[in-house]
């Protein structure tokens, strides 16, 4: 069998090569705006001489086996290289998938030219060529999904670092809105920007902000006390400012306690506090 | 009026927990729950999910509106069970070295509350809230 198809696959050559293109560049599913057909050429050719070389080492092993072997390993890093570029490109899967199901035409004809005269060995043949393509096919949709995971990761992490400012309110008095959910993750996270933050600016006021966090349960109340308690012990004070009404009730429902936390309902209330602790304080002026 | 499945929710990881929450918040506002008792449904159900999660070692929540008046979580898990389910729901008593308020806190905030567990079936905790009338 295998012998059968790198004889076919190199026999039909160019052609073949040159038919699968133009069926992939004229499929409605084809993007011509994210590749050009040279490309598809480039691509096309390159997976018919590594499917030649993997099956001339595979040699005549059971159909059936699995792509996992040595001889496939050519194979599967062209492909994860490939479908991993075209998943980060934006290509949509059924878009991904059309370059391997295509493929088949070419070569069913290309079997069928070879072995036309004999239909038993005709249909056995394409049989076989059929289960490879489909195990390559959905070797193909592992790679993509976890190349879409991939990406989804890193836009978590870019998120998690965006979502994490610290604002210098005025000399000494930090700033931090927290926004969403407080995971154990995000609170690392806070907990190492806002600390070194209090360091670099020799800060000792910390203003955390969670009127953007939806609820405050017990997991949530322990990662913001753990956070404080860093920050007293390089010198900072932690003012929570930004509880609603509703947390604020649910909080004593639930039996949180924050201990001996200064807190404030708004930003400006918490701002204030601060001041005092640096030792000013806000005048009016008489002027506006 | 029957009561309906919104939503059935697999707790398998700590984003899972913001789905839960969404899907009751969703079903909150459908029956219109007031500031109030919605947040103290969706803190209650954090509670519960992060159980599931932690002791049961995941499991599955189902969201539902009853009566059109009162919204409903059930959380199972697959987990060992809880052996002594009073002292369970005591504050302060915790396996995980967390404040210990969960699960009897979860109690407090809610209208209806019960917790089925029994060794190697695993935990089951359906809560409901109900609108002021």
């Amino acid at each position: 069998m295998t012998s059968v198809l790198v004889e076919v696959l190199n026999g039909a050559g160019e052609e073949l090569v040159d038919r699968w293109v133009s069926l992939q560049t004229e499929s409605v599913l084809f993007r011509a705006d994210l590749l050009a057909p040279e490309q598809v050429r480039e691509e096309s050719s390159a997976f018919v001489s590594q499917l030649c070389e993997s099956l001339e080492r595979s040699g005549a092993v059971d159909p059936e086996a699995t792509l996992d072997g040595e001889p496939w390993e050519g194979m599967r890093a062209f492909l994860a290289a490939l479908f991993r570029s075209r998943a980060q490109r934006g290509f949509e899967p059924d878009e991904v998938a059309e370059f391997l199901l295509l493929f088949k035409l070419p070569l069913f004809e290309a079997l069928q030219k070879e072995l036309g005269e004999d239909p038993a060995k005709l249909v056995d043949a394409v049989w076989d060529a059929t289960r490879l393509m489909d195990r390559l096919g959905l070797y193909t949709t592992q790679v993509y999904a976890r190349a879409k995971e991939e990406v989804i990761a890193r836009q978590r992490e870019e998120l998690l670092e965006l979502s994490t400012p610290v604002v210098t309110l005025w000399e000494g008095i930090l700033a931090l809105p927290l926004i969403g959910t407080l995971d154990s993750q995000r609170t690392q996270q806070v907990m190492e920007v806002l600390l070194q933050e209090i360091v670099d600016q020799e800060a000792s006021v910390a203003i955390l902000d969670i009127t953007g966090v939806p609820t405050v349960d017990s997991a949530t109340a322990q990662h913001l006390v753990r956070t404080m308690r860093a920050a007293r012990l390089i010198g900072a004070e932690c003012i929570i400012s930004g509880i609603r009404p509703q947390i604020a009730q649910t909080m004593v429902t639930l039996g949180i306690d924050l201990g001996q936390v200064e807190s404030r309902s708004t930003m400006a209330g918490a701002l204030r506090v601060a001041f005092s602790r640096r030792g000013r304080k806000v005048v009016a002026t008489g002027e506006a | 009026m029957r009561d309906e499945v919104e939503s059935t929710l697999a707790i398998a990881h700590h984003h899972d927990l913001v789905r839960v929450r969404r899907a009751l918040g969703v079903a909150a506002d459908a029956v219109g729950l007031d500031p109030v008792r919605r947040t103290k449904l969706l803190t209650a159900a954090s509670e519960i999910a992060r159980n599931a999660l932690t002791h049961g070692g995941g499991g599955e929540a189902e969201v539902e509106l009853v009566e059109g008046r009162g919204v409903r979580l059930r959380v199972w898990d697959h987990g060992r069970g809880i052996e002594d389910v009073e002292e369970a729901l005591r504050d302060g008593f915790s396996t995980a070295g967390s404040m210990g308020v969960g699960l009897g806190g979860a109690r407090r905030l809610v209208d209806e509350f019960a917790l089925e567990s029994g060794k190697g079936t695993g935990t089951c905790v359906t809560v409901i809230v109900w609108k002021r009338p």
